[in-house]
């Protein structure tokens, strides 16, 4: 919390775990959403999750900051463990960003108020601190000259840049990314994915779950291949997309690299 | 030659239209009422309709309406020796007991003044141009209500007590009518949100409460509260009967202004919900910042109507022996000094105009505010 105001944050990797899943299970009715998941990401490490439709990646990144509850198994973030208590929930979420598949910033409110909403009413900074700091965010998605508009006015792609100013605006150690650019014309995709280059050369601990592989192959540290509730495969970038070990591994990279 | 001082609509300065313009009118009319002979048809009936409803209206209002005059004899049409329409002097000789009811006549002036600090405070609220949004707000919602309370029941700083008994007119219709839209909208949003908690014994009772509220007439709410709620409290226990009517009113509208919100909460994606919950917003601030913002704005339709609707409905309290402004009308009308042919329908004139000018007004105010708040239009 001492950063409030200072410039976007460097952070160096230091060996500590950033988010820690084990043993985690998760059912929808009879649906067996997750089977016995195990991660563990280290902090400043860039981490891609890929996988099937209905393979469990979103619901594994939404038990991490709460949206989606575990029922078995131990989810840790930043040295917190996550439970039914909504205050250390709200705590979690506090040094969590996400950025979400569908575009969602808060239509009613302009550009510049969807960020700086979080750090005046949670963070309790004051107003003009936090217009400040929204603005040197926007400044860094390149977007500073949208901050008097709404929402509905941008584009998707300009839109998915707002949200994750928006998350940064809470200075998180940790960023989700919820396949940010699944919704977005493919002219915009670029745009969004640069964003997040840089993000990443700034050494932010980033969970991104996405089909764009060459994402993938310019900044995880890891890729990881999840299969019916399960992390079937986890390698280096370089090892996963040339040597796939598992055989579904291996249909599934053929099926998205044609 | 071309005319500078033409203008190229056809308006000439100084002087009359010309003979251009007019015959645009009569182009457009031609164009687009009479058409085709179902249109010249549906314009003529219309037409007819229009001076059918309005000329009678007209002629009774203002034209062979009564304007002076100190008795019934005034309004006779043998003494008058014409025909006669609204007999306004009933009105006017009758306006303090429609305004005020029996409250007395030396502390009337403590009703205006509550009026006008009302007025005074509404008005810069509801105009979004104005500053200190905050303070007027606390000051219309916070104090008033108390400056009100002691302004005209009194006991207290040296004025008269004044019983609400005494109290009527249009004084009551706007005191249940204001005190049930400002309490009602506030619990119904409490109500709608409990209605649509994860926690069963608040999600429970807001639907009983809802139900319950919704299930029955407001005429037995207002029969219970006034004649049937006595006998359960204990003795010695008395609660003012217009308080009563008060508080039945706002919780029978508070129930219906919750199942709107509640329209409106479920008419706001669930990722919205999640985007504030990702954001570390708790419950309370995520529903107060995030989505009653947008909720309410989306239902500001069926809102306004329920405060119209609540508006009206306060005439109801006449069956329990409150004189409202429709209740002091007909106590006016057995007044035989002012029984004339037209005096009914004058006064139910003149409550109709005040009514609608309520309703009317609240209604565009919101139509207004609908458009300024929807941001895709700015």
């Amino acid at each position: 919390m001492s950063e409030h105001g200072s410039s976007p944050v460097i952070r160096t990797t230091r060996n500590a775990v950033a988010v820690e899943l084990s043993g985690v299970h998760k059912w929808f009715g009879e649906f067996h959403a997750l089977d016995g998941v195990d991660l563990k990401v280290m902090r400043g490490e860039r981490v891609v999750v890929c996988g099937p439709s209905g393979s469990g990646k979103s619901t594994m990144i939404r038990c991490i900051n709460g949206l989606e509850m575990h029922q078995r198994g131990k989810v840790v973030v930043d040295g917190v463990e996550l439970t039914d208590n909504l205050k250390r929930i709200d705590e979690v979420r506090r040094e969590v960003g996400m950025v979400f598949q569908s575009l969602n910033l808060f239509p009613h409110l302009t550009v510049l108020e969807n960020c700086t909403l979080a750090p005046i009413w949670v963070r309790h900074m004051p107003r003009r601190e936090a217009e400040a700091l929204a603005m040197q965010y926007l400044a860094r998605v390149y977007i500073p000259e949208q901050a008097a508009k709404y929402p509905g006015q941008l584009s998707g792609g300009q839109q998915q840049r707002v949200a994750i100013a928006r998350a940064l605006c809470m200075n998180p150690k940790i960023m989700l990314f919820d396949e940010p650019t699944s919704a977005l014309d493919p002219e915009m995709v670029k745009e969004v994915l640069d964003t997040m280059v840089e993000l990443a050369m700034d050494g932010m601990t980033m969970i991104v779950v996405s089909h764009e592989m060459g994402f993938a192959r310019q900044v995880a540290n890891r890729v990881v291949f999840m299969d019916f509730g399960q992390i079937v495969e986890s390698a280096e970038p370089e090892e996963f997309f040339s040597h796939p070990k598992h055989e579904r591994t291996k249909l599934f990279l053929s099926q998205i690299l044609h | 030659m071309v005319n500078p001082n033409l203008d190229p609509r056809g308006y000439q300065p100084g002087g009359v239209p010309s003979r251009e313009r007019r015959f645009r009118v009569t182009t457009w009319a031609r164009a687009n009422l009479f058409n085709s002979w179902l249109n010249a048809v549906l314009t003529l009936a219309t037409l007819w309709l229009i001076w059918t409803v309005c000329w009678p209206l007209l002629k009774f209002l203002l034209i062979d309406a009564v304007w002076d005059g100190a008795s019934r004899v005034d309004c006779l049409a043998d003494r008058v020796g014409r025909d006669v329409g609204a007999c306004w002097p009933f009105i006017g000789a009758k306006l303090p007991q429609l305004l005020y009811g029996f409250y007395p006549i030396n502390e009337q002036w403590r009703v205006n003044l509550t009026a006008a600090l009302g007025l005074g405070l509404l008005v810069p609220l509801l105009m979004p141009s104005l500053p200190y949004k905050t303070a007027n707000a606390i000051l219309f919602f916070g104090v008033y209500p108390v400056v009100g309370f002691v302004l005209l029941v009194g006991g207290m700083l040296g004025l008269e007590h004044v019983e609400t008994r005494l109290w009527g007119g249009l004084l009551v219709t706007l005191v249940i009518a204001v005190t049930g839209i400002v309490g009602s909208l506030p619990l119904g949003i409490l109500l709608a949100l409990g209605r649509r908690s994860e926690m069963p014994a608040v999600r429970g009772v807001s639907i009983i409460f809802i139900e319950f509220w919704r299930g029955v007439p407001l005429i037995t709410v207002l029969f219970f509260a006034t004649y049937m709620l006595p006998l359960f409290l204990p003795a010695g226990w008395a609660i003012n009967p217009l308080l009563r009517v008060m508080i039945g009113v706002m919780l029978f509208a508070a129930a219906y202004m919750a199942e709107v919100v509640r329209g409106g909460l479920q008419a706001i994606p669930r990722a919205q919900y999640e985007a504030a919950q990702a954001l570390g917003l708790g419950y309370w601030r995520m529903m107060g910042l995030v989505i009653l913002p947008q909720a309410l704005k989306l239902v500001i339709p069926g809102i306004v109507n329920n405060f119209i609707g609540l508006f009206k409905d306060t005439t109801l309290v006449l069956i329990v022996a409150i004189f409202d402004l429709l209740g002091q009308l007909r106590a006016a009308f057995s007044d035989p000094n002012w029984a004339a042919p037209t005096t009914v329908a004058t006064g139910f004139a003149f409550a109709g105009i005040i009514y609608f000018c309520f309703c009317f007004g609240m209604s565009r105010y919101a139509l207004w505010m609908e458009r300024r708040l929807n941001p895709a239009d700015r």
